[in-house]
């Protein structure tokens, strides 16, 4: 079967747009809140919209499952997705075209910031053992990394980056709740702007919910989301050097 | 299950050696955060008018002349007989900046021995009295059956919080846990006030306690069980927090005795130090301790490193025994966070979580859920739910936290912990006397994975007793995390106890356990 990439819309087992949804509205469980569901769903474009579960969870709210088919399309062929650029290596190429061009050791600096604790992000791409079979920054040859944790203050950061001259920085979010994520990532930032250090680093931010477009809008080079390993990242910011230096 | 019952008795004595050594330690010292709770205990509340409590004002007045070697009550005593004021008052004249303790005439130390001891006899019959309406009202209401289904809030306002509780409730929950804001641990001072704006979770505030347990009070009467309500006493206010859930009526503390060092990076002197009090002030308070062995395995490989979540409840056992908690109120907690794409998972999971049970016999055990390997598959995610709230009923957990299909996405939303309650139910009365019917095979893979787990256990508590617990968390042993002694924070609130340094607490509360039990 042919699917026009102009015109596609979500498959269930016959092509008709179906969407199953689930959501909870705070009004007691009874024939008018199954008819809210539907006219809520119906509002969102939905059409043939079957609400198949409801129920009550207490203290005036009501869960629903929701089946609906979308009457939208999308044109793929249009969509442009915002990924950092780069020829993905691995560890072995990397370290040579560090040693070749370069010619001195990368120094990468990581860290989980401000009042986030999760280390295991940024530790699955900077320790020795790294991710996935994936080896970490601090087994490439070519790089001297320099991990600091979690829960690093941003100045305390910025006093690492200049005490040992870091030329890549890798900075990690994973709590995102009411969006304190912004709020550290834009905080650094701005830290590194005032200390005229901005532009002398590559800048990289990382987590579960980063993307890499989120991550060109606070000001940084590259944004990696779920399951990266260190040879994307290396690959990235090694060729982004080169070309920021012109080697 | 057969498990080598001497080799169980061999560790409880090396994990006594262990905390022995450390207790030893923890009796010369003291830390700002205890002073600060024994000034709590004798009932100042309240914040400065740049909103710093008063606790810390107090505290930090009697640092500031260098007088807390000799314990902060022995200045509040002497205040109190020199101006004839009560605690509060002292507290809010220093706050004005109206009186230097240090400058007041010295009074009598018997005299002021009087004053103090008075106080705390006061603070002791307002936390037992505390504990006595709990006991009421658990014979009043009664309870769920075991294990008893544990949710989590954590909306960062408290007034969502209870809408989100009480619907927990009606959903089967028995035990709500607020879990608290991001970095609250690491706030040298407890916030104030009833608060609406955390991160991934809620601050921890008396008032935020009170509103909280009220909420639960009321659906409890309306479903007719207790409802426990569950907080965080670890940090850098471990003991403070732990004596507001004594006034609060909360049931539950998470308070584990590395924690804190492992997971916030927080000083080890510091964490050991606050422990020992904070589980006493829980122990009178007929507080349920948490111990946090299962975040480990977020950090450490569930199979290798099984034995380090044993070993680790082994010391907690210990600590905990000798800050006077009687084995009932003694949580000890474990997870189920085996790699899913491992062949037998199941049967691994099913040996560990056995194992506890067949050690802890009295101990109300905490089983946790998968988290690590949550994925944004919910369903797959609610699979995995569904598998460890079988291992939880048939190995007889005792604390079950329900596992929710978005843990890897976003603190729980309401329909979330529903559909993870209903589940529960279902599966736990589907196989509610499976555990009655089974008996596991002699020598066969589970009994062997245990007992290899258990002499693991052994020989690394060896180890640990050998260097001391300080120096094991050093070599980075437990949750292949490793901390220095003298680093992180909160060592600057650590201090070294004069020889006539007097909290009336730790004789009191002593007797006060006597009697109780
Ligand atoms: C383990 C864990 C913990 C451990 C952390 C231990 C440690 N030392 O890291 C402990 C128990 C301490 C913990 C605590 C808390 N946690 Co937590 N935790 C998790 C859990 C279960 C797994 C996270 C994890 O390690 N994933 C594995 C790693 C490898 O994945 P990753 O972080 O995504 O990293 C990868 C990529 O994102 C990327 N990457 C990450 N960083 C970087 C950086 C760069 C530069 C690059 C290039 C790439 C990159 O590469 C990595 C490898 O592929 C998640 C739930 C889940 N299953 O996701 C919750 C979770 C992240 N935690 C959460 C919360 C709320 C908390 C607490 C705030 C709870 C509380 N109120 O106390 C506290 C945090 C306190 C604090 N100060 O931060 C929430 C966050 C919700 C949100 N959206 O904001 C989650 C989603 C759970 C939930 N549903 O509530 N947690």
């Amino acid at each position: 079967m042919k699917f026009d990439l102009k015109k596609i819309k979500s498959y269930g087992d016959c092509y008709d747009g179906s969407v199953q949804l689930s959501f909870t509205l705070p009004i007691k469980c009874s024939g008018k809140a199954k008819e809210a569901a539907k006219k809520y769903v119906e509002k969102m474009g939905f059409k043939d919209v079957m609400v198949h579960y409801m129920k009550d969870i207490g203290e005036n709210f009501t869960f629903f499952i929701v089946y609906g088919k979308a009457q939208h399309t999308i044109d793929v062929t249009k969509i442009k997705v915002e990924e950092a650029k780069f020829k993905k290596m691995d560890m072995y190429k990397i370290d040579d075209l560090i040693k070749k061009k370069i010619g001195r050791k990368l120094v990468v600096v990581g860290a989980c910031i401000e009042s986030d604790a999760h280390s295991i992000g940024i530790d699955a791409i900077m320790n020795m053992k790294g991710f996935h079979g994936n080896y970490g920054l601090e087994r490439y040859k070519w790089i001297k990394a320099y991990n600091m944790g979690a829960q690093v203050p941003c100045v305390e950061l910025v006093k690492k980056i200049r005490e040992v001259n870091a030329d890549i920085v890798l900075v990690s979010q994973v709590v995102t709740q009411r969006n304190i994520h912004i709020k550290n990532l834009t905080k650094l930032v701005e830290l590194l702007e005032a200390e005229n250090l901005r532009d002398k680093i590559i800048l990289i931010c990382g987590g579960p919910r980063i993307t890499h477009k989120l991550a060109l809008e606070l000001g940084y080079d590259a944004g990696f989301g779920p399951g990266t390993v260190a040879s994307d990242v290396a690959s990235f910011f090694v060729q982004k050097f080169i070309e920021k230096h012109e080697l | 299950m057969r498990i080598d019952r001497k080799k169980v008795e061999a560790c409880r004595k090396e994990a006594k050696k262990i905390a022995l050594k450390l207790k030893e330690f923890i009796d010369l010292h003291s830390t700002t955060t205890i002073e600060r709770s024994i000034v709590r205990l004798f009932g100042v509340d309240g914040v400065d008018k740049n909103g710093i409590p008063l606790p810390n004002v107090v505290v930090d007045h009697v640092k500031s002349f260098g007088g807390l070697a000799r314990g902060v009550s022995y200045w509040l005593g002497n205040a109190s007989i020199a101006l004839n004021k009560n605690p509060q008052e002292i507290a809010e004249l220093i706050a004005e900046k109206k009186i230097n303790l240090s400058k007041l005439k010295k009074n009598d130390d018997e005299e002021i021995k009087k004053v103090i001891d008075r106080w705390a006899d006061d603070a002791i019959k307002r936390i037992v009295k505390v504990r006595k309406e709990r006991e009421r009202l658990i014979k009043k209401l009664g309870e769920g059956e075991k294990p008893l289904l544990y949710a989590i809030v954590a909306t960062g306002n408290i007034y969502h919080d209870i809408i989100q509780a009480k619907s927990a409730v009606k959903n089967g929950a028995d035990i709500i846990a607020v879990i608290r804001s991001t970095a609250q641990s690491l706030l040298d001072y407890v916030p104030y006030g009833a608060t609406t704006e955390g991160y991934g979770g809620t601050y921890a505030t008396q008032e935020n306690f009170r509103i909280m347990r009220k909420a639960l009070d009321e659906v409890g009467e309306e479903v007719g069980r207790y409802i426990r309500l569950v907080n965080y006493a670890s940090g850098l206010c471990m003991p403070e927090i732990s004596v507001m859930g004594a006034f609060e009526r909360l049931d539950i503390m998470l308070n584990d005795s590395m924690y804190g060092i492992l997971f916030r990076d927080i000083n080890m002197k510091r964490t050991f130090t606050d422990q020992h009090f904070s589980r006493i002030v829980n122990a009178v308070g007929g507080i349920i301790i948490n111990t946090g062995e299962d975040n480990y395995l977020t950090t450490s490989d569930a199979i290798e490193h099984a034995h380090t979540v044993l070993t680790s409840q082994f010391i907690n056992e210990q600590l905990a025994l000798l800050s006077l908690l009687p084995k009932k109120q003694i949580g000890l907690g474990h997870a189920f966070e085996i790699n899913p794409d491992i062949k037998n998972g199941l049967l691994y999971e099913i040996a560990h979580a056995l194992l506890v049970r067949e050690i802890f016999k009295e101990e109300p055990i905490k089983y946790m859920p998968p988290t690590r390997f949550m994925t944004g598959n919910i369903f797959k995610g609610h699979a995995m739910d569904t598998m460890f709230n079988l291992v939880s009923v048939l190995t007889r957990q005792h604390i079950h936290l329900v596992g929710i299909l978005t843990e890897a996405i976003h603190t729980p939303f309401m329909q979330d912990r529903h559909i993870s309650l209903e589940t529960a139910k279902y599966v736990m009365n589907n196989a509610r006397d499976l555990a009655k019917e089974i008996e596991f095979k002699k020598n066969g893979f589970i009994e062997r994975r245990a007992n290899k787990v258990l002499d693991e256990a052994y020989r690394l508590l060896r180890k640990i007793s050998k260097v001391g617990l300080m120096r094991a968390i050093e070599a980075g042993i437990f949750a292949n995390i490793a901390r220095p002694i003298d680093g992180g924070k909160g060592l600057d609130g650590v201090f070294v106890k004069d020889q006539d340094y007097y909290n009336p607490f730790l004789k009191k509360f002593e007797k006060a356990m006597k009697n109780e039990i």
